[in-house]
């Protein structure tokens, strides 16, 4: 793409340096944490050692005597006030504080409040819970067993099934598999992982008794859809709510849903009158706050002998966990997933899915995800790769032989999308060269025959983000829109609001671009400002993708309404019509007299100034833009792996992705999204899981057990860029936070199998850590 | 709660001094008692690295050590690396680099950064690598963080005077 502005104007397309890092690099963001107010005291949590248990009785006299307590809060005092529950992301509820029984080890069952963190600590140990432990529930395949403990007492339904949801033909499929000639099959669990930003979940409530209002400092994705929800909740009228979103350390759809903490520190503080600080530790982060995927899942293929793919069919049981907090669309229990008949083009499929409860943390949220479009892509290419396998077909050849050409787009999928745009074989082709796709299997078939396993691994996704349309999408209710709002200063300057809210993805430069490019005013001229819901248009926050496919598209809307008067001004001052106006980037000129012309900056100032009669003062807009479609970005990324046959540890050497998400506001940005994303992936593929022992202890409950990879083990990656626009955005982007999240951890995982597929192996659990590995090995008698 | 011990720190060449529980960790002297907020806290288990300072030439994580063992320790934070606002190079790659994506990571990455490159003012790649190793990015994959140290080493090698960057 080629940049309409110069690189001081820095419009689209401009690798320009990020506005936020100055304050970033220097100690001074502005996170929940470093919030300090007059007053301030410190809230500390009382959790569960249970996985499953009877509340018997829940005492905290020792604790209210220890000097510097101010309160201890539990589930009977939430329960005076409609409190001890509170209403999911999707349709179910969740204690706030524990009541009748605890449902998960951690689970919240009294929140101590006092003068300082510490003193809060030790007041926590010495409140004493009662509890009579009953049988534990880990494994989703048994919940829906005669025998299976009912976990959840509240429901009228005694059962541990939560839902059944289906989208396809199911006789059609079944008619296509029974006459195919080739059927493949895969059994793929998604492993329950974390997104475990490095910044923790937390708040400070402050309610300020003489104006009765509260504020909320949140680690806060979608601080609007948030005060709303605790206006709800809490009963509190939304105008005396004001959700403050500072600067947020990472996300990742961890700071999606409202956590008991926050309801107990606003309880707290509107008990106190004083504001109320609670951040959680990174164990409780893990063990309590919204886990993602585990997703136990089959995938079959049908497909002709030439390897032509026939059908899909999926069926899949969802684990929950002790309540649904999924946050996704209410339409869609099980999210987009079915976006899994993925690049391919086919007419026929089938899918379902079933939700169960069990003993485990509540969830599952899209980590880094547009709602189960990692699970639904990891799927479809681990799928194809085994068809490949049975068919004795490469991998790539495969692909190749079934993508939807770019003539089809916008292409009716088979299980109901209409996919935007797409070249799937371009993306494909680009990362075939770039890695040397032809010389690697030489090189591989070379090693085989000296004993060492080597494998390559492709996966081309196709992923569907950036909801709305609201006449589909919602979260809670809300209708998933997005906004912004322009004001151009007199002096031409400009401030942009919008309804999301960065955590990283640099937001401040970004949308700033997208001003620049749609009024010519230099990024530098532009202040966004995010995550204040007093000053901030109403939307529904950052994830999903959705930034710049929501939020991006109603910031060039709104752009181009401003636009729409500055004409009207320029006309006026240049004493032309408007017809006779040409506009580019920073100014209209005259038809035919280009040195006639008015800067955007000139404009500006006279809409203060020099106003033409029958013309509102100001030079402003705000935009809410609804979608009218997704967006769906797209790639292939090509992975090599070197396996140590004595430790079965899994060397990475080298990962080219190729990313198409349409027009590129800053490639500077994109890139450095894609290395995050890969890096998270290679997490997931190899070193993340969190498990549970039968007794329902977690066994990934803290950085020592939840492994974060280091510099040291992050492999370097080779990122390319094919670009197809959207056709219905704006601006002709589709968003690209999340692409590489769930397009990589199938391209780790095929390689994997492919270094051992002639050994007999067609497929491998995540986390691929060395010990699975090297079992497999010893099986299969490589090791001595 | 155990008598309160007087605990004399030098943070960024200023001397600071509180009555301090025993027990008060080093990255809550300093974010409390001077204020310095630009030292985090990531973790419970001391794999994170947010917390990352400088302790007598040192990196400790400060999560991990009481205020009363740095008694009369001379202590460098995020907000000691920049001089007369002149932003330290360190800092300066990070932002030309692409370095940094949420920033919580980002002050602990430049203090083991600052310390890896006083001991090895030129170090490859993979020195840089293990010298980062003991702080964790969940944004950036390390790769443009290589680069940031990279480019403050061949800055600081060439002894320039340290502008401030342009801020786009």
């Amino acid at each position: 793409m080629t940049c309409r502005t110069s690189p001081e104007v820095g419009g689209m397309g401009h690798s320009i340096k990020r506005k936020e890092d100055l304050r970033f690099i220097q100690g001074k963001g502005n996170y929940v944490d470093d919030v300090q107010l007059p007053d301030m005291v410190y809230g500390h949590m009382v959790r569960s050692p249970y996985a499953h248990a009877r509340l018997k009785g829940v005492n905290t006299e020792k604790a209210k005597q220890l000097p510097g307590v101010l309160a201890v809060i539990t589930g009977e005092d939430l329960a005076k006030s409609n409190l001890a529950w509170m209403p999911t992301l999707f349709f179910d509820k969740q204690m706030v504080l524990a009541t009748g029984k605890v449902l998960f080890q951690s689970q919240e069952v009294a929140f101590v409040v006092a003068e300082d963190p510490y003193t809060a600590a030790d007041a926590a140990e010495l409140v004493e819970v009662d509890y009579e432990e009953l049988p534990v529930l880990i494994d989703p395949h048994k919940a829906l067993d005669a025998d299976a403990p009912i976990l959840r007492e509240d429901r009228e339904q005694k059962s541990n099934h939560i839902f059944h949801w289906e989208i396809g033909d199911r006789a059609a499929t079944d008619k296509v598999f029974a006459d195919a000639p080739v059927k493949s099959s895969v059994h793929a669990i998604f492993q329950r992982c974390h997104p475990s930003p490095l910044e923790t979940c937390g708040c400070v409530a402050d309610f300020n008794r003489a104006t009765e209002r509260l504020t909320i400092y949140l680690t806060s994705q979608a601080p609007h859809a948030h005060r709303t929800l605790f206006a709800i909740v809490g009963g509190i009228p939304e105008n005396n709510i004001r959700v403050i979103s500072p600067d947020i350390g990472g996300g990742f759809g961890n700071k999606v849903p409202l956590y008991p903490g926050y309801v107990c520190a606003v309880v707290a503080s509107l008990t106190l009158g004083r504001p109320v600080k609670w951040i959680e530790t990174r164990s409780e982060n893990l063990q309590s706050t919204g886990f993602a995927r585990d997703y136990h899942m089959t995938a079959d293929l049908a497909a002709t002998s030439e390897g032509r793919i026939l059908a899909m069919r999926v069926k899949t049981l969802a684990d929950h966990g002790a309540f649904n907090a999924a946050a996704q669309p209410t339409k869609f229990p099980a999210g987009l997933f079915s976006i899994c008949t993925g690049a391919y083009d086919y007419p026929t499929a089938f899918c379902e899915v079933d939700g169960v409860y069990t003993n485990k943390a509540p969830g599952g949220i899209a980590y880094r995800c547009s709602f189960r479009v990692t699970e639904a892509a990891y799927l479809i290419e681990r799928v194809v790769d085994v068809l490949a396998q049975d068919l004795k077909m490469d991998p790539a050849e495969l692909r190749r032989k079934n993508f939807i050409s770019p003539q089809k787009f916008p292409y009716s999928s088979p299980l109901g999308w209409s996919y935007d745009s797409g070249n799937y074989d371009a993306a494909m082709k680009l990362a075939l060269d770039t890695i040397g796709y032809d010389a690697l299997r030489k090189e591989q078939q070379e090693k085989r025959a000296r004993g060492e396993l080597m494998g390559i691994g492709i996966s081309s996704f196709v992923e569907v983000v950036g909801a709305g349309p609201s006449h589909t999408y919602d979260i809670a209710g809300i209708k998933m829109f997005d906004s912004a709002e322009i004001r151009v200063h007199p002096t031409g300057k400009a401030m942009c609001r919008m309804g999301t809210k960065s955590q990283g993805q640099g937001h401040e430069t970004t949308y700033a671009q997208i001003v620049a490019e749609e009024l010519g005013i230099p990024a530098a001229d532009v202040t966004v400002e995010e995550g204040d819901t007093d000053t901030a248009p109403y939307g529904l926050g950052t994830y999903a993708s959705r930034s710049t496919p929501v939020s991006g598209a109603a910031t060039a809307m709104a752009a181009r309404k401003i636009r729409d008067k500055a004409k009207k001004i320029a006309a006026h001052l240049l004493e032309c019509s408007e017809e006779d106006l040409d506009w580019e980037p920073g100014k209209f000129s005259v038809k035919g007299a280009p040195s006639k012309s008015k800067t955007i900056q000139e404009i500006a100032f006279a809409a203060y100034t020099n106003m033409p009669p029958g013309l509102e003062h100001g030079l402003e807009a705000v935009d809410y833009y609804d979608p009218p479609n997704l967006t769906f970005p797209f790639g292939t990324y090509i992975c090599v792996v070197d396996i140590d046959k004595g430790t079965g540890e899994v060397k990475v050497r080298r990962f080219v992705a190729v990313d198409d998400c349409g027009n590129i506001i800053n490639p500077m940005i994109v890139e450095g999204q894609i290395h995050g994303g890969l890096t998270e992936g290679f997490a997931i593929a190899f070193m993340q899981e969190i498990s549970y022992d039968e007794s329902g202890n977690v066994q990934g409950g803290s950085f020592m057990d939840y492994l974060i990879p280091t510099s040291v083990e992050t492999p370097v990656w080779e990122t390319g860029k094919t670009c197809t626009p959207s056709p219905h955005h704006p601006f002709g982007a589709k968003g690209v936070g999340e692409s590489p999240n769930v397009g990589s951890p199938a391209a780790f995982v095929n390689a994997v199998v492919d270094a051992l597929s002639h050994l007999g192996v067609k497929h491998i659990d995540m986390p691929m850590a060395p010990w699975k590995v090297w079992n497999i090995l010893k099986e299969k008698g490589m090791v001595n | 709660m155990a008598t309160k011990q007087l605990v004399q720190i030098k943070v960024n060449g200023r001397n600071r001094e509180a009555m301090v529980e025993p027990r008060l960790l080093l990255v809550h002297f300093i974010r409390n008692i001077p204020g310095l907020t630009g030292t985090h806290i990531g973790c419970d288990t001391s794999h994170c690295g947010a917390c990352t300072v400088v302790l007598d030439g040192k990196t400790v994580k400060s999560c991990t050590m009481f205020a009363v063992q740095a008694d009369g320790c001379e202590l460098m934070t995020v907000e000691g690396l920049a001089t007369n606002g002149a932003l330290h190079p360190l800092q300066e790659g990070f932002k030309q680099e692409h370095g940094l994506q949420c920033g919580f990571c980002t002050p602990g990455m430049l203090m083991s950064s600052y310390v890896l490159l006083q001991k090895n003012p030129s170090p490859s790649e993979e020195e840089i690598r293990w010298g980062i190793s003991g702080n964790l990015c969940r944004c950036t994959g390390y790769q443009n963080i290589v680069k940031s140290v990279q480019y403050a080493a061949a800055k600081m090698g060439q002894g320039e005077k340290h502008d401030l960057p342009d801020i786009a």
